[in-house]
Protein backbone atom coordinates (compact mmCIF):
# COMPACT_ATOMS: atom_id res chain seq x y z
CA UNK A 1 0.00 0.00 0.00
CA UNK A 2 0.96 4.12 -0.33
CA UNK A 3 1.83 5.67 2.77
CA UNK A 4 -1.23 7.16 4.31
CA UNK A 5 -1.12 11.16 4.83
CA UNK A 6 0.02 12.28 8.32
CA UNK A 7 -3.82 13.72 8.08
CA UNK A 8 -5.26 10.77 7.10
CA UNK A 9 -3.96 8.55 10.03
CA UNK A 10 -4.91 11.45 12.69
CA UNK A 11 -8.49 10.67 11.22
CA UNK A 12 -8.45 7.50 11.70
CA UNK A 13 -7.19 8.12 15.56
CA UNK A 14 -9.65 10.53 16.20
CA UNK A 15 -12.02 7.39 14.96
CA UNK A 16 -10.91 5.36 18.42
CA UNK A 17 -12.77 5.84 21.41
CA UNK A 18 -11.00 5.81 24.69
CA UNK A 19 -11.67 2.97 26.61
CA UNK A 20 -12.77 4.24 29.74
CA UNK A 21 -15.22 7.56 28.01
CA UNK A 22 -16.01 6.17 24.67
CA UNK A 23 -17.85 9.07 23.85
CA UNK A 24 -14.77 10.91 23.09
CA UNK A 25 -11.51 9.59 20.99
CA UNK A 26 -8.05 9.56 21.89
CA UNK A 27 -7.17 12.74 19.80
CA UNK A 28 -10.09 14.57 21.91
CA UNK A 29 -8.19 13.07 25.27
CA UNK A 30 -4.92 15.14 23.95
CA UNK A 31 -2.98 12.09 24.31
CA UNK A 32 -1.91 11.44 20.60
CA UNK A 33 1.20 13.64 20.82
CA UNK A 34 2.82 13.17 17.50
CA UNK A 35 1.96 10.86 14.61
CA UNK A 36 5.49 10.83 11.83
CA UNK A 37 6.40 8.67 9.30
CA UNK A 38 10.26 7.30 9.87
CA UNK A 39 11.11 5.87 6.18
CA UNK A 40 8.38 3.15 6.07
CA UNK A 41 7.36 2.78 9.92
CA UNK A 42 4.31 4.89 11.17
CA UNK A 43 5.84 6.20 14.84
CA UNK A 44 2.87 6.89 16.94
CA UNK A 45 3.93 8.94 20.37
CA UNK A 46 1.43 8.52 22.63
CA UNK A 47 1.45 10.58 26.49
CA UNK A 48 -0.49 7.97 29.56
CA UNK A 49 -2.96 9.96 31.20
CA UNK A 50 -2.60 8.83 35.02
CA UNK A 51 0.65 6.61 35.70
CA UNK A 52 -1.53 3.67 36.84
CA UNK A 53 -4.10 4.43 34.66
CA UNK A 54 -5.25 0.94 33.43
CA UNK A 55 -6.36 1.97 30.66
CA UNK A 56 -3.23 2.77 29.29
CA UNK A 57 -2.32 -0.63 27.50
CA UNK A 58 -5.72 -1.11 25.90
CA UNK A 59 -5.03 2.49 24.44
CA UNK A 60 -1.91 1.38 22.84
CA UNK A 61 -3.71 -2.28 21.41
CA UNK A 62 -6.66 0.04 20.49
CA UNK A 63 -4.53 2.32 18.44
CA UNK A 64 -2.45 -0.89 17.12
CA UNK A 65 -5.28 -2.35 16.23
CA UNK A 66 -7.18 0.17 14.44
CA UNK A 67 -4.04 1.13 12.25
CA UNK A 68 -3.78 -2.25 11.75
CA UNK A 69 -7.64 -2.51 10.47
CA UNK A 70 -6.72 0.39 8.17
CA UNK A 71 -3.22 -1.49 6.83
CA UNK A 72 -0.65 0.15 8.48
CA UNK A 73 1.85 -2.62 8.50
CA UNK A 74 5.05 -1.31 10.36
CA UNK A 75 4.19 0.65 13.26
CA UNK A 76 5.77 2.07 16.22
CA UNK A 77 4.12 3.25 19.50
CA UNK A 78 6.39 5.38 21.49
CA UNK A 79 5.96 6.07 25.36
CA UNK A 80 6.43 9.67 25.77
CA UNK A 81 6.31 11.29 29.78
CA UNK A 82 7.47 14.98 29.37
CA UNK A 83 5.58 17.69 28.49
CA UNK A 84 3.27 15.31 30.82
CA UNK A 85 -0.30 15.16 30.01
CA UNK A 86 -2.45 18.25 30.74
CA UNK A 87 -6.59 18.29 30.35
CA UNK A 88 -5.37 21.52 28.69
CA UNK A 89 -4.97 19.38 25.97
CA UNK A 90 -8.58 18.30 25.85
CA UNK A 91 -10.28 19.10 22.22
CA UNK A 92 -13.11 21.66 22.36
CA UNK A 93 -14.81 18.77 20.52
CA UNK A 94 -14.19 16.62 23.56
CA UNK A 95 -15.57 18.82 26.16
CA UNK A 96 -18.78 19.65 24.68
CA UNK A 97 -18.82 15.50 24.35
CA UNK A 98 -18.11 15.22 28.38
CA UNK A 99 -20.40 17.19 29.14
CA UNK A 100 -23.42 15.80 26.90
CA UNK A 101 -22.51 12.67 28.26
CA UNK A 102 -22.86 13.59 31.50
CA UNK A 103 -19.39 14.70 33.04
CA UNK A 104 -18.21 18.29 33.84
CA UNK A 105 -15.21 19.21 31.51
CA UNK A 106 -12.71 20.37 33.51
CA UNK A 107 -12.35 24.25 34.67
CA UNK A 108 -9.08 26.24 35.28
CA UNK A 109 -11.38 27.14 38.21
CA UNK A 110 -10.72 23.79 39.80
CA UNK A 111 -14.40 22.66 39.61
CA UNK A 112 -16.92 22.10 37.55
CA UNK A 113 -18.74 25.27 36.14
CA UNK A 114 -22.58 23.86 35.90
CA UNK A 115 -24.20 20.64 36.55
CA UNK A 116 -23.71 18.54 33.59
CA UNK A 117 -27.76 16.94 33.82
CA UNK A 118 -29.43 20.36 35.07
CA UNK A 119 -27.04 23.18 34.05
CA UNK A 120 -27.36 24.34 38.44
CA UNK A 121 -24.32 26.25 39.81
CA UNK A 122 -25.05 25.17 43.25
CA UNK A 123 -22.04 22.74 43.44
CA UNK A 124 -20.41 20.52 46.18
CA UNK A 125 -17.24 17.86 45.88
CA UNK A 126 -18.33 15.07 47.52
CA UNK A 127 -14.54 13.48 46.85
CA UNK A 128 -11.23 14.18 45.28
CA UNK A 129 -11.52 10.82 43.23
CA UNK A 130 -14.53 9.38 41.19
CA UNK A 131 -14.77 6.11 39.17
CA UNK A 132 -11.52 6.50 37.79
CA UNK A 133 -8.53 8.68 38.88
CA UNK A 134 -8.98 11.19 35.83
CA UNK A 135 -12.33 12.52 37.36
CA UNK A 136 -13.61 13.42 40.60
CA UNK A 137 -17.22 13.03 42.47
CA UNK A 138 -19.20 16.21 43.16
CA UNK A 139 -23.26 16.40 43.41
CA UNK A 140 -25.63 19.13 42.22
CA UNK A 141 -27.77 21.03 45.10
CA UNK A 142 -30.00 21.97 42.24
CA UNK A 143 -30.97 18.42 41.11
CA UNK A 144 -29.62 16.25 43.82
CA UNK A 145 -28.00 14.36 41.08
CA UNK A 146 -24.32 13.19 41.71
CA UNK A 147 -21.75 13.74 39.03
CA UNK A 148 -18.66 12.91 37.82
CA UNK A 149 -16.19 16.14 37.10
CA UNK A 150 -13.30 15.75 34.75
CA UNK A 151 -10.29 17.02 36.73
CA UNK A 152 -7.57 19.36 35.78
CA UNK A 153 -4.56 18.22 36.06
CA UNK B 1 32.55 -1.81 55.49
CA UNK B 2 32.72 0.85 52.60
CA UNK B 3 32.92 0.51 49.32
CA UNK B 4 33.01 3.44 46.13
CA UNK B 5 30.01 3.07 44.78
CA UNK B 6 29.99 4.33 40.75
CA UNK B 7 27.18 6.45 39.36
CA UNK B 8 25.11 4.42 38.09
CA UNK B 9 25.43 2.05 41.18
CA UNK B 10 24.24 4.90 43.29
CA UNK B 11 21.22 5.79 40.66
CA UNK B 12 20.26 2.14 40.61
CA UNK B 13 20.14 2.25 44.37
CA UNK B 14 18.18 5.86 44.16
CA UNK B 15 15.69 4.54 42.03
CA UNK B 16 14.87 1.75 43.89
CA UNK B 17 14.06 3.27 46.81
CA UNK B 18 11.87 5.97 45.08
CA UNK B 19 9.93 2.80 42.79
CA UNK B 20 10.20 0.62 46.24
CA UNK B 21 8.18 3.78 48.62
CA UNK B 22 5.32 3.35 46.22
CA UNK B 23 5.05 0.19 45.85
CA UNK B 24 5.07 -1.12 49.11
CA UNK B 25 2.85 2.37 49.93
CA UNK B 26 0.84 1.42 46.86
CA UNK B 27 0.42 -2.21 47.66
CA UNK B 28 -0.52 -1.12 51.83
CA UNK B 29 -3.15 1.06 50.62
CA UNK B 30 -4.88 -1.20 47.67
CA UNK B 31 -5.54 -3.45 51.15
CA UNK B 32 -8.20 -1.33 51.65
CA UNK B 33 -10.16 -1.98 48.19
CA UNK B 34 -13.35 -2.85 49.82
CA UNK B 35 -12.82 -2.68 53.20
CA UNK B 36 -13.10 1.13 53.72
CA UNK B 37 -15.59 3.29 55.79
CA UNK B 38 -17.67 4.82 52.87
CA UNK B 39 -17.56 4.12 49.28
CA UNK B 40 -16.21 7.63 48.33
CA UNK B 41 -12.80 7.00 50.40
CA UNK B 42 -12.80 3.74 49.35
CA UNK B 43 -12.55 4.51 45.66
CA UNK B 44 -10.02 7.45 46.15
CA UNK B 45 -8.06 5.19 48.18
CA UNK B 46 -7.94 2.56 45.42
CA UNK B 47 -7.12 5.42 43.10
CA UNK B 48 -4.63 6.84 44.95
CA UNK B 49 -2.95 3.07 45.15
CA UNK B 50 -3.37 3.00 41.40
CA UNK B 51 -1.12 6.18 41.28
CA UNK B 52 1.53 4.93 42.87
CA UNK B 53 1.61 1.68 41.45
CA UNK B 54 1.95 3.40 38.40
CA UNK B 55 4.77 5.74 39.33
CA UNK B 56 6.59 2.19 40.64
CA UNK B 57 6.45 1.26 37.01
CA UNK B 58 8.04 3.99 35.81
CA UNK B 59 10.74 3.90 38.92
CA UNK B 60 11.58 0.13 38.80
CA UNK B 61 11.54 0.32 34.95
CA UNK B 62 14.27 2.71 35.04
CA UNK B 63 15.85 1.62 37.48
CA UNK B 64 16.36 -1.93 35.28
CA UNK B 65 17.38 -0.18 32.84
CA UNK B 66 20.27 1.30 35.06
CA UNK B 67 21.29 -1.50 36.01
CA UNK B 68 21.78 -2.88 32.97
CA UNK B 69 20.43 -6.13 33.59
CA UNK B 70 17.18 -6.66 31.10
CA UNK B 71 15.46 -6.84 34.39
CA UNK B 72 11.76 -5.06 33.94
CA UNK B 73 9.71 -3.59 36.73
CA UNK B 74 8.16 -6.87 36.97
CA UNK B 75 11.22 -8.82 38.04
CA UNK B 76 12.13 -5.83 40.28
CA UNK B 77 9.01 -5.83 42.25
CA UNK B 78 8.31 -9.56 42.64
CA UNK B 79 11.26 -11.63 42.90
CA UNK B 80 13.64 -9.46 45.40
CA UNK B 81 13.76 -10.26 48.73
CA UNK B 82 12.76 -7.91 51.90
CA UNK B 83 16.37 -7.25 52.29
CA UNK B 84 16.55 -5.71 48.60
CA UNK B 85 14.28 -3.27 49.57
CA UNK B 86 15.14 0.35 49.43
CA UNK B 87 11.63 1.75 50.71
CA UNK B 88 11.27 3.65 53.68
CA UNK B 89 10.03 2.27 56.97
CA UNK B 90 7.30 4.19 57.76
CA UNK B 91 5.16 3.35 54.22
CA UNK B 92 5.65 -0.54 55.18
CA UNK B 93 3.79 0.20 58.70
CA UNK B 94 0.69 -1.52 58.85
CA UNK B 95 -2.58 0.36 57.81
CA UNK B 96 -4.33 0.59 61.25
CA UNK B 97 -7.43 2.24 61.40
CA UNK B 98 -8.49 4.57 58.89
CA UNK B 99 -7.65 7.74 60.77
CA UNK B 100 -3.74 6.05 60.70
CA UNK B 101 -3.83 4.68 57.52
CA UNK B 102 -4.45 8.62 56.62
CA UNK B 103 -2.20 10.18 58.42
CA UNK B 104 0.53 7.99 57.27
CA UNK B 105 0.13 9.18 53.67
CA UNK B 106 0.13 12.66 54.83
CA UNK B 107 3.47 12.06 56.47
CA UNK B 108 4.52 10.74 53.18
CA UNK B 109 3.14 12.59 50.67
CA UNK B 110 4.13 15.93 52.15
CA UNK B 111 7.51 14.44 51.79
CA UNK B 112 6.76 12.99 48.19
CA UNK B 113 5.84 16.01 47.23
CA UNK B 114 8.65 17.63 48.05
CA UNK B 115 11.34 15.52 46.70
CA UNK B 116 9.42 15.25 43.42
CA UNK B 117 10.01 19.24 43.35
CA UNK B 118 12.76 19.02 43.68
CA UNK B 119 13.39 16.17 41.11
CA UNK B 120 11.92 18.28 38.51
CA UNK B 121 15.75 19.94 38.44
CA UNK B 122 17.18 16.47 38.06
CA UNK B 123 20.76 16.70 35.85
CA UNK B 124 19.16 13.43 34.53
CA UNK B 125 16.46 14.03 32.06
CA UNK B 126 14.58 10.60 32.75
CA UNK B 127 14.23 11.22 36.28
CA UNK B 128 12.91 14.80 35.66
CA UNK B 129 10.23 13.16 33.54
CA UNK B 130 9.21 10.69 35.69
CA UNK B 131 9.04 13.26 38.75
CA UNK B 132 7.16 15.96 36.36
CA UNK B 133 4.39 13.23 36.09
CA UNK B 134 3.96 11.97 39.00
CA UNK B 135 4.35 15.37 40.98
CA UNK B 136 0.69 16.46 39.38
CA UNK B 137 -1.00 13.43 40.55
CA UNK B 138 1.13 13.86 44.16
CA UNK B 139 -0.69 17.09 44.47
CA UNK B 140 -4.14 15.75 44.30
CA UNK B 141 -2.99 12.62 47.11
CA UNK B 142 -1.16 15.60 49.33
CA UNK B 143 -4.16 17.97 49.16
CA UNK B 144 -6.92 14.67 50.02
CA UNK B 145 -4.61 13.08 52.74
CA UNK B 146 -3.82 17.14 54.44
CA UNK B 147 -7.67 17.56 54.11
CA UNK B 148 -8.37 14.03 55.92
CA UNK B 149 -6.28 14.85 58.45
CA UNK B 150 -7.59 18.50 59.23
CA UNK B 151 -10.67 16.84 59.15
CA UNK B 152 -10.23 14.27 61.87
CA UNK B 153 -8.15 15.87 64.00
CA UNK B 154 -10.23 19.24 64.29
CA UNK B 155 -13.25 16.64 64.61
CA UNK B 156 -15.08 14.69 67.21
CA UNK B 157 -12.84 14.16 70.53
CA UNK B 158 -12.90 10.55 69.17
CA UNK B 159 -11.45 11.27 65.89
CA UNK B 160 -9.18 13.93 67.39
CA UNK B 161 -7.95 10.95 70.16
CA UNK B 162 -7.00 8.31 67.18
CA UNK B 163 -5.76 11.08 64.80
CA UNK B 164 -3.15 11.76 68.17
CA UNK B 165 -2.50 8.28 68.83
CA UNK B 166 -1.38 7.80 64.94
CA UNK B 167 0.79 10.70 64.88
CA UNK B 168 2.47 10.07 68.00
CA UNK B 169 3.20 5.88 66.57
CA UNK B 170 4.03 7.24 63.25
CA UNK B 171 6.46 10.09 64.44
CA UNK B 172 9.69 8.20 64.87
CA UNK B 173 9.58 6.96 61.21
CA UNK B 174 9.18 10.53 59.41
CA UNK B 175 13.70 10.87 60.65
CA UNK B 176 14.66 8.21 58.19
CA UNK B 177 12.90 10.54 55.45
CA UNK B 178 16.17 13.11 55.82
CA UNK B 179 19.46 10.50 56.46
CA UNK B 180 21.98 11.00 53.60
CA UNK B 181 24.34 8.04 53.14
CA UNK B 182 27.12 7.34 50.29
CA UNK B 183 23.84 7.07 47.53
CA UNK B 184 22.50 10.25 48.83
CA UNK B 185 25.69 12.00 48.47
CA UNK B 186 26.60 10.40 45.16
CA UNK B 187 23.12 11.65 43.88
CA UNK B 188 23.82 14.98 45.10
CA UNK B 189 27.29 15.56 43.48
CA UNK B 190 25.73 14.10 39.91
CA UNK B 191 23.15 17.09 40.63
CA UNK B 192 20.41 14.06 40.46
CA UNK B 193 18.89 15.06 43.50
CA UNK B 194 19.23 16.81 46.67
CA UNK B 195 20.77 15.78 49.67
CA UNK B 196 17.91 14.44 52.08
CA UNK B 197 18.59 16.97 54.60
CA UNK B 198 17.91 19.86 52.59
CA UNK B 199 14.24 18.89 52.08
CA UNK B 200 13.69 18.80 56.41
CA UNK B 201 12.89 22.55 56.81
CA UNK B 202 9.67 23.19 54.24
CA UNK B 203 8.79 19.58 55.26
CA UNK B 204 8.41 20.43 59.08
CA UNK B 205 6.79 23.82 57.75
CA UNK B 206 4.26 22.03 55.95
CA UNK B 207 3.61 19.19 58.19
CA UNK B 208 3.36 21.84 60.81
CA UNK B 209 0.96 23.94 59.50
CA UNK B 210 -1.34 21.34 58.63
CA UNK B 211 -1.18 19.45 62.13
CA UNK B 212 -1.88 23.08 63.76
CA UNK B 213 -4.81 23.49 61.69
CA UNK B 214 -5.69 19.69 62.99
CA UNK B 215 -5.30 21.00 66.56
CA UNK B 216 -3.09 17.94 67.11
CA UNK B 217 0.80 18.06 68.66
CA UNK B 218 4.29 16.81 67.11
CA UNK B 219 5.70 15.03 69.29
CA UNK B 220 9.12 16.40 70.87
CA UNK B 221 11.49 13.52 70.44
CA UNK B 222 13.24 13.38 67.01
CA UNK B 223 14.38 10.04 67.52
CA UNK B 224 13.86 7.99 64.10
CA UNK B 225 13.39 4.79 63.15
CA UNK B 226 16.38 3.75 60.42
CA UNK B 227 17.06 0.85 58.35
CA UNK B 228 14.61 0.82 55.41
CA UNK B 229 16.03 2.78 53.09
CA UNK B 230 19.36 1.16 53.33
CA UNK B 231 17.51 -2.16 53.50
CA UNK B 232 19.47 -3.27 56.65
CA UNK B 233 17.08 -3.70 58.99
CA UNK B 234 13.15 -3.59 57.91
CA UNK B 235 10.66 -3.88 59.92
CA UNK B 236 8.72 -7.58 60.32
CA UNK B 237 5.74 -5.95 58.14
CA UNK B 238 7.65 -6.48 55.14
CA UNK B 239 8.38 -9.78 54.95
CA UNK B 240 4.44 -10.82 55.10
CA UNK B 241 3.19 -7.96 52.66
CA UNK B 242 6.30 -9.42 50.07
CA UNK B 243 4.59 -13.01 51.28
CA UNK B 244 1.48 -11.62 49.63
CA UNK B 245 2.62 -9.78 46.50
CA UNK B 246 4.93 -12.12 44.98
CA UNK B 247 3.41 -15.77 45.73
CA UNK B 248 2.23 -15.89 42.47
CA UNK B 249 5.40 -15.29 40.73
CA UNK B 250 6.97 -17.13 43.39
CA UNK B 251 5.19 -20.13 42.55
CA UNK B 252 4.79 -19.46 39.02
CA UNK B 253 7.92 -18.10 37.86
CA UNK B 254 6.84 -16.26 34.42
CA UNK B 255 3.08 -16.44 34.77
CA UNK B 256 1.83 -13.54 32.61
CA UNK B 257 -1.75 -13.08 31.85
Amino acid sequence: MSKPSLKQVWEWLDAVPDPEIPVISLVDLGIIRDVDWQEDTLCVTVTPTYSGCPATSIINLDIETALRDHGVEKLELKRQLSPAWTTDWLTDKGREKLEKYGIAPPQPAGGPKRCPRCGGTDLEKISQFGSTPCKAHWRCRACAEPFDYFKCI
Amino acid sequence: MTKTLSKDEALFQFLLRLGDNTLVLGHRVSEWCGHSPVLEEDIALANTALDMIGQTQFWLGLAGEVEGKGKTADNLAFLRDVWDFRNLLLVEQPNGDFGQTMMRQFLFDAWHSIMLGRLLKSSDQRVADIAEKASKEVAYHLERSADTVVGLGDGTEESHAKMQAALDLLWPYVGEMFVGDEVDAEMVKADIAPDPASLRDEYDALVGRILADATLTVPDSKFAHKGGKTGTRHSEHLGHILTQMQWLQRAYPGATW
